[in-house]
């Protein structure tokens, strides 16, 4: 059993070799191409991108089909690569009210400028099996012809409300603002929002659903209103220095949510609604509703609102909602600790000595 | 800390990847980290800390430090329990052998960096020599205080009066400091820090150590140190002064009765072999001539041919 512990270069290589096979499974069975994972578990590929911070189709499908389907491997191994990146600049920031839309719906509007898109969803399905695709080539599906939407300008619903003055206006950012950015400086507290929306976007979408959760059933209410969810391709642009003007050199698929809270008011401003955002790659819909559940909560303080639940406290969301590093801390208790297990089962022996003793002098 | 490649530096080791896995911006960032942390003894410096490709809780923060620090002349020695045969211990010391092509060791004295998790070695270290920690939970006051906010202001004012109270609940309760690891010390009679995960026994070694001690946590984005012949102390009270383990037994295969013991149970009768933790001490004494109680019984054979030899 000691020798098992101590297992050294030989059982790890054989460990991977084995876990190799497994992966490869029944040979009989074609081995599973990257493009059918990004074809086919395109939504899976969307959580492992926006999870792993890196827009890049091939590498999050490669990533979980060297993981086997485990989600939170797959993002740490596209993080992990990540990491290796040069980084040529940042991006313009994106307008995505200039997204070419294959969905856009608001829950507070009946109608609105731009129109309601339901687009490709799960809304409204009913969750039976469809017995029909265990059969090969049983998935023969065929989308409605719809042609080219010819799409109307879709002004965010934030910014219609803004022209009432309902909604609150967070300003252009200071001259020389930089945004955080927390893979390459640790978070210090308070943290200030571009950081904390960074690290909700990066954060894990089981964890973000149930605090956003948490909210609605009483901890730290915020009253939402998912004011909009939209869906679709967004240009993106640089700056390059020797030219001076900005250039399209891509498309990013992203799912935005804008939920929309009640309203604040105080004796210098009248009562507005106020916002939490979302923002996730591909079709990462339930997530980026979490996440602007989860940013308006954090908000808590600055609103003047008091903060006394788990999803209003910065260090407790922030510092606990990185998959990577809680899968990591989690899992490194069966690294072995019997040092430290040696040590504590001195303490418990030699304490349980003494009251023995002491129960012995009592008694005499 | 020999000569750095550098940012020339693809090889040696794995043509993917720069020498030390990191970048050499990064390297200069946390080597940054680390003069600081040097020049702070005790404090703990916030660093960029990078996603590394093995876990997070597994000690990215040592590799991170390693990396940063070693050159193509280093030797390098990586223990886990104080063995160097144990599994991440193995696999940590294989990623750096891929990705800087070092020459590893297992012998302590042979070693220019010894990277550690929950242990530091028996022998003295010497002052060419550094020692690696890697630390899960960098701030002593965490499980007094959880906010990370709260515990930067208490270590700048340094008011450490709930780590005191803390100890004194103990003594309250049990009659004694009931802490047998991480137990808290003053560094540089400054700064109250963690000495990561080692067994209190440890804890004497770190005053006045020759060798440059630097803990690195990766997940927590933390780095400090303790500059060598620097005073630590181990937090106590007059009544209740420090002490260390000690065994009633002695190693069962070299015999040491100063070092420590890790309890290994032989059967299910409740038949237990206490044996060196330290694996490179312990087979240097048997090489030395030393036999322990139990050496060449049937029983252990296969653990003494698992211990390197």
């Amino acid at each position: 059993m000691y020798v098992a512990v101590k297992g050294g270069e030989a059982a790890i290589s054989n460990a991977h070799a084995q876990l190799a096979d497994e992966r490869r499974g029944d040979r009989d069975v074609p081995e599973l191409g990257v493009e059918q994972i990004s074809g086919q578990l395109g939504l899976a590929v969307d959580r492992v991108m926006t999870e792993g911070s890196l827009y890049d189709r091939e590498l999050a499908a490669l990533a979980i089909k060297q993981a086997q389907g485990d989600m939170i491997e797959a993002i740490f191994l596209l993080r992990a690569y990540r990491t290796t990146l040069p980084r040529f600049g940042a991006t313009e920031p994106i307008d995505t009210a200039g997204m070419t839309l294959v969905r856009r719906i608001s829950a507070t509007f009946k109608d609105l400028p731009g129109g309601q898109v339901l687009g490709a969803t799960y809304d409204y399905t009913h969750r039976l099996l469809d017995f029909d695709l265990l059969e090969p080539d049983g998935d023969q599906p065929q989308a409605p012809e719809t042609g080219p939407l010819d799409q109307a300008p879709a002004p965010r619903v934030v910014d219609l409300l803004n022209h009432e003055g309902l909604m609150e206006t967070l300003g252009e950012p200071e001259e020389g603002f930089e945004p955080s950015d927390i893979t390459r400086q640790p978070l210090r507290f308070p943290a200030d929002r571009s950081a904390r929306l960074q690290n909700l976007a990066r954060g894990d979408e089981g964890f973000l659903l149930a605090l956003g959760y948490s909210t609605q059933r009483g901890f730290g209410g915020t009253h939402p209103f998912a004011g909009e969810i939209r869906r679709g391709e967004v240009a993106i642009e640089i700056v390059p220095e020797e030219l001076g003007f900005a250039i399209e050199i891509g498309d990013l698929d992203l799912t935005e949510c804008e939920m929309i809270n009640q309203f604040q008011g105080d004796e210098e401003h009248p009562p507005q609604f106020t916002r939490g955002y979302g923002l996730a790659f591909g079709g990462s819909e339930r997530k980026a509703m979490a996440m602007a559940l989860v940013d308006r909560s954090l908000r808590s303080e600055e609103l003047g609102e008091e903060a006394n639940h788990p999803a209003q406290n910065q260090e407790f969301v922030l510092y606990h909602s990185d998959n990577v590093e809680a899968s990591g801390f989690v899992q490194h208790l069966k690294l072995p600790h019997y040092v430290d297990f040696q040590a504590e089962l001195d303490l418990i022996r030699r304490l349980r000595g003494e009251r023995d003793d002491d129960q012995a002098e009592a008694a005499e | 800390m020999n000569d750095t490649v550098e940012s020339s530096g693809k090889r040696p080791g794995d043509p993917a990847y720069n020498f030390g896995y990191l970048d050499e911006q990064t390297k200069r960032m946390i080597r940054r980290g680390l003069l600081k942390a040097v020049a702070i003894p005790g404090y703990q410096v916030p660093f960029g800390s990078r996603e590394m490709p093995l876990p997070c809780g597994w000690g990215t923060g040592g590799i991170q430090v390693t990396a940063a620090i070693i050159g193509p002349q280093d030797r390098l020695k990586v223990i886990d329990q104080g063995a160097d045969d144990t599994t991440n211990a193995v696999s940590i010391r294989r990623f750096f052998a891929r990705v800087t092509e070092v020459e590893t060791t297992e012998e302590t004295s042979a070693a220019t960096i010894i990277q550690t998790r929950h242990r530091i070695p028996e022998a003295d270290l010497r002052d060419d020599q550094v020692i690696v920690y890697q630390v899960p939970v960098p701030e002593p006051l965490r499980q007094l205080e959880p906010r990370e906010a709260e515990c930067r202001k208490i270590h700048a004012w340094s008011e450490y009066g709930i780590m005191h109270v803390g100890l004194y609940e103990d003594v309250a309760r049990w009659g004694e400091i009931a802490r047998t690891y991480d137990y808290p010390v003053m560094v540089n009679t400054r700064y109250l820090a963690a000495p990561s995960p080692i067994p209190k026994f440890d804890n004497p070694k770190m005053t006045g150590m020759a060798a440059l001690q630097l803990f690195g946590a990766g997940r927590e984005k933390r780095l400090y140190a303790i500059p060598p012949y620097t005073e630590v102390t181990s937090l106590d009270f007059e009544d209740h002064p420090f002490t260390v383990q000690r065994w009633g037994e002695s190693c069962g295969l070299c015999g040491a009765g100063d070092s420590f013991l890790d309890e290994v149970i032989l059967d299910d009768q409740g038949e237990r072999l206490f044996v060196c933790s330290d694996s490179d001490h312990c087979r240097k004494r048997r090489e030395e001539g030393h036999r322990g109680a139990l050496a060449g019984h049937e029983e252990i054979r296969a653990l003494e041919q698992a211990d390197p030899a």
